[in-house]
């Protein structure tokens, strides 16, 4: 069980936390990966899928794209990329090779999102005379932000996924932490678990902290809140009111 | 002259496509494409024994629901190499540890959509089948699950396809199948073996999800009209 009081003692030596192989450096590779990745995704993936919803055209693609990206192993695709002359072991390479894994959630959840929008919403909006553009603008997307929403989180999750795997592959990342502990030397397994803590803590962190960030976007969420601290605040008041009365009579 | 002793093949040229591949290292690639199988039939098999039980519970205990969702959800979010190394300490350098990983994400997926199916059935179907007498088991088994069924199936469909991409993550411990030629292909420089057992991973995937829609069409002969 050395491996297990070792880790404390990993995380607090300072040869791991410095220089261009330290946790932070590391943890920014990661992080900026991810962001180049996510960020590529939305642009390509939001207005595709937003678009496709809107209209209601192109169902199948929507679906097939999803399929294909859950078929295709990152260890393929990137093995393959990195083989191709031009590409090679390059910080594009693993953008766009993340990148192509991020596209499909976001585009499936913003298409399903649009999709799943109440028909009855869309034609009284469409009744009140609302061009094509207005009811995506002041009426699907407002409704459809959830899943939306839903879908960039899985896509975050997935790339902070990915990015580790990459190591594999002798990327950089927190991944790195592990593929170089692991070797045909043996397992050096505080290294790896200290790593491995850190991916999960970094991926956790991106889950909850995006899942808050979509409750907080959800406009038909927020408008209720509002409401709730609206009535709330009447009520508050009121009581206020209703002591000041009490104490005018005593 | 001494060009001349090298034969001249797919193998040398490092080819990308390479029959002479596939013929001279067939019993490579047969014993990898087996660890595969192994792998994600063991994992598949393990996720959906004990995803039954879970989703069950979940869906008539209020309580066990919240649990159950909020465990599933952090197992899921844990990147698949971090899953294999935490998994090394208990379990050790052992295909096990990939199966019970890969078991893992499946039973996620697995839980979750058996659970949408129960939650879809119509709650009059429900009162009728407990008007018409039968116990709360009789009505699970022969109400309940069958239309449940087409989800459940889905959820399966979706985790054997990732299962069958995530296996080859397993390569980080040496146990990752096809993955394991990818990785040492890589390493090597070996166009054909990456090339090679990347596409027999997409194929497997491919057929893994139309045997799963054949079986799915099989077990529900009445959504076919």
């Amino acid at each position: 069980m050395d491996w297990l009081t070792d880790i404390p003692g990993w995380f607090a030596d300072p040869a791991n936390w410095r220089g261009d192989t330290g946790v932070p450096a590391l943890f920014v590779q990661h992080l900026g990966y991810s962001a180049a990745a996510l960020g590529l995704a939305c642009l390509v993936g939001l207005p595709v899928g937003v678009w496709l919803g809107h209209t209601g055209r192109g169902g199948v693609l929507a679906q097939q794209v999803s399929n294909a990206g859950r078929a295709v192993p990152v260890l393929a695709l990137l093995g393959i990329l990195l083989l191709v002359p031009g590409f090679g072991r390059t910080w594009w390479t693993l953008v766009l090779c993340l990148t192509l894994f991020a596209v499909p959630p976001v585009l499936t959840n913003a298409y399903t999102g649009l999709r799943e929008v109440d028909r009855g919403a869309v034609d009284a909006a469409r009744g009140m005379g609302m061009s094509g553009g207005e009811v995506l603008r002041k009426v699907e997307l407002p409704l459809a932000t959830p899943l939306i929403m839903n879908g960039v989180r899985q896509s975050a999750v997935q790339v902070v996924a990915t990015v580790s795997i990459a190591a594999l592959f002798a990327f950089g990342g927190l991944g790195r932490i592990i593929t170089r502990a692991t070797g045909s030397a043996g397992i050096d397994l505080t290294a790896a678990l200290a790593g491995t803590l850190l991916i999960a803590a970094f991926a956790l962190v991106v889950e909850y902290g995006l899942a808050a960030v979509g409750r907080r976007a959800d406009p038909v969420a927020r408008a209720r809140r509002s409401a709730e601290r609206r009535s709330s605040a009447l009520r508050g008041d009121r009581a206020a009111g209703d002591r000041e009365a009490s104490v005018t009579t005593s | 002259m001494h060009a001349a002793t090298i034969p001249e093949n797919c193998l040398v040229r490092n080819d990308w496509i390479c029959p002479l591949y596939v013929e001279t290292r067939s019993s490579v690639l047969l014993e990898a494409l087996g660890q595969h199988l192994y792998l994600v039939l063991v994992s598949l098999a393990v996720g959906a024994l004990l995803a039954v039980p879970l989703a069950v519970l979940a869906h008539r205990v209020r309580r066990a629901r919240g649990l159950t969702l909020g465990v599933t959800t952090v197992l899921y979010t844990i990147p698949s190499l971090a899953m294999f190394i935490l998994l090394l300490p208990f379990v050790g350098l052992s295909a096990t540890t990939v199966v019970i990983a890969l078991a893992l994400y499946s039973l996620t997926i697995l839980v979750r959509n058996i659970l949408v199916g129960l939650d879809g059935v119509d709650p009059e179907v429900r009162d009728a089948a407990t008007g018409m007498g039968l116990s709360p088991w009789r009505t699970l088994w022969r109400v309940e699950a069958p239309l449940a069924l087409p989800s459940a199936m889905a959820g399966l469909r979706v985790a054997a396809v990732s299962t069958v991409a995530l296996a080859t993550v397993g390569a980080i411990i040496g146990y990752g199948g096809l993955g394991n030629l990818i990785t040492s292909g890589y390493q090597a420089n070996f166009n054909a073996q990456v090339l090679t057992a990347s596409v027999l991973c997409v194929v497997l995937a491919v057929a893994f999800d139309l045997l799963l829609l054949g079986a799915q069409r099989l077990a529900t002969p009445w959504r076919r009209s």
